[in-house]
């Protein structure tokens, strides 16, 4: 070893101490786990039907997110991207505000609109419609995934939006071409990548997304309330490590291939 | 989109629908914390009365959280800034892979690093019982920020240069350091510590299963009063939380902007 990279590894050496005992060791531990109470329990997730069923719930709700988040996410950022008010700056760092938020936060954001002392059903009733509320349902779910995400995909679609090569599009356009081809041709090409790495990133955060499932205390279950159930008040050790084996390997799957089709751009994991 | 023709007014609708989506809940939040009874609204007049009751209650939980941010930031800037060092300057394999095994905790779900520790270290009573127990937790998930943000400034190539300078002149590498280096990504490392403290506020997912009785934090609290107060104290802890973290949030804006600036 030489000296330069003894130095580089004393330089490194207390950050790979720290990550091995309280991320790496634990984690082996995690997979180690369920093995204690048989083979069978790493495939629980796919031989009990109650489990397969939230699983299948989370999976579907996610990818519904995802594609709504990056329809919505595209066209607001190219919107903004192309249109210039005074006010757009502000908009622009209030839309995005919620990216610090914890998920409990939207939960109870959810709450406000679709709860039972909520806006809507405010509004509902002065329609005379009775009080409609949503907020603990599958439309409450969807509706707090949708604004997690959202920010996410404004942001990255503005950004990327705005350094699009605007003569491609002035040079079709003067072509004749209408401007739904326009779209097809030249933005949904040019937006390929950032809508691959950000529809994994999307996607990775509602597979794992807790705190508002947790808030909504939803009646409809996904996998991260499950496994925490088995946890708490089940104290089903074995079982929580094996969902979280697998609710752990799809997100991290879907981040590593969005990786390696999208390239460097979707690393901002 | 059927019709060509009304996209320029469907594209500003669907912005408005969206940022009606995105900021009413705020706004309503916001308002109801303020107000002296949330079905009433406005006409039952504005007061601060919630939110003295929130700092009564739940004030520790807000100071808690500062202090893990601060001592958040701390760890990772003794730990990752030499790591991230590290990291750009060798070519080994491992030190990629390490690089993205690093990286992990933020691709996995916080629910199973959190439950990872505590099978690991749950029998620990006293470590498990104390604050240190969430900071750990914190360390791990926002580590990886930090050294990525600080990397990619060691990275850059008149930094190589400018070390090259320094110790061709004599200097011994804790100068070329902390004289050289630090000094050069200093926009970096400012950049990675406001995120690792927005990142550590705001963190629910592991804290709520990290956290005891005794040892809450800001979102911790929140989940708590969300399910068991009124809808105006939720409204007042969430305008708390907002205080704490839009300065914080800011200051990331305004120093984006200007490392923006500074680099053309």
């Amino acid at each position: 070893m030489t000296s330069p990279s003894r130095l580089l590894g004393a330089c490194a050496a207390p950050a790979v101490a720290f990550f091995a005992a309280f991320w790496l060791l634990p984690v082996v531990r995690l997979f180690a786990l369920p093995a204690d109470k048989g083979w069978a329990t790493y495939f629980a997730v796919l031989t009990d039907s109650r489990y397969l069923h939230s699983l299948l719930n989370t999976l579907g709700l996610s990818l519904v997110v995802t594609l709504a988040t990056l329809l919505l996410g595209g066209l607001v950022g190219i919107t903004l991207a192309r249109s210039r008010f005074a006010a757009k700056p502000l908009l622009l760092s209030l839309l995005t505000l919620p990216l610090s938020f914890p998920g409990v936060i939207i939960g109870f954001f959810i709450i406000l609109l679709g709860g039972r002392q909520g806006l809507v059903a405010d509004l509902t009733e002065w329609l005379g419609l009775g009080r409609t509320t949503f907020a603990y349902g599958l439309t409450g779910l969807f509706l707090g995934y949708l604004y997690f995400s959202l920010p996410r995909a404004i942001a990255t679609y503005t950004a990327a939006a705005s350094t699009m090569d605007g003569q491609l599009e002035e040079a079709a356009r003067s072509l004749g071409a209408s401007r739904w081809r326009v779209a097809k041709d030249v933005w949904i090409p040019e937006l390929t990548q950032t809508t691959i790495a950000c529809g994994a990133i999307v996607f990775a955060t509602s597979m794992g997304a807790f705190g508002t499932a947790f808030t909504l205390a939803s009646k409809f279950e996904v996998l991260p309330i499950t496994l925490y159930n088995e946890f708490t008040n089940y104290a089903n050790f074995a079982l929580a490590a094996s969902l979280s084996i697998t609710l752990g390997i799809i997100t991290w799957l879907s981040l590593f291939l969005a990786r390696h089709a999208a390239g460097p751009a979707a690393a901002g994991a | 989109m059927a019709h060509p023709r009304q996209l320029p007014f469907l594209l500003p609708a669907i912005t408005a629908l969206v940022s009606v989506f995105m900021l009413a809940p705020i706004a309503l939040s916001v308002l109801a914390g303020l107000v002296n009874n949330y079905s009433t609204g406005l006409a039952s007049g504005l007061t601060l009365r919630w939110i003295s009751e929130v700092l009564d209650v739940y004030g520790s939980t807000v100071s808690a959280s500062l202090l893990l941010a601060l001592l958040s930031v701390v760890g990772c800037l003794l730990l990752g800034v030499p790591c991230a060092y590290a990291l750009a300057r060798s070519r080994s394999r491992w030190a990629r892979l390490f690089e993205e095994l690093l990286t992990l905790p933020v691709a996995v779900p916080g629910l199973a690093t959190a439950l990872a520790l505590i099978l690991a270290y749950g029998q620990l009573r006293d470590f498990r019982q104390s604050f240190v127990f969430i900071l750990v937790g914190h360390l791990v998930f926002t580590l990886p920020f930090m050294v990525r943000t600080v990397g990619a400034a060691f990275r850059r190539h008149e930094l190589l240069a400018l070390e090259e300078a320094a110790r061709s002149l004599g200097a011994n590498f804790g100068q070329r350091f902390m004289g050289v280096l630090v000094p050069a990504v200093l926009p970096a490392i400012v950049a990675g510590s406001l995120m690792v403290f927005t990142l550590s506020v705001g963190e629910f997912n592991l804290t709520w299963m990290l956290h005891t009785p005794l040892t809450r934090t800001l979102p911790v609290g929140l989940a708590d009063s969300y399910a068991s107060m009124r809808i105006e104290i939720g409204s007042a802890y969430t305008l708390v939380f907002l205080l704490v973290i839009l300065p914080v949030l800011w200051g990331l804006q305004w120093l984006g902007h200007l490392i923006e600036k500074r680099n053309g």
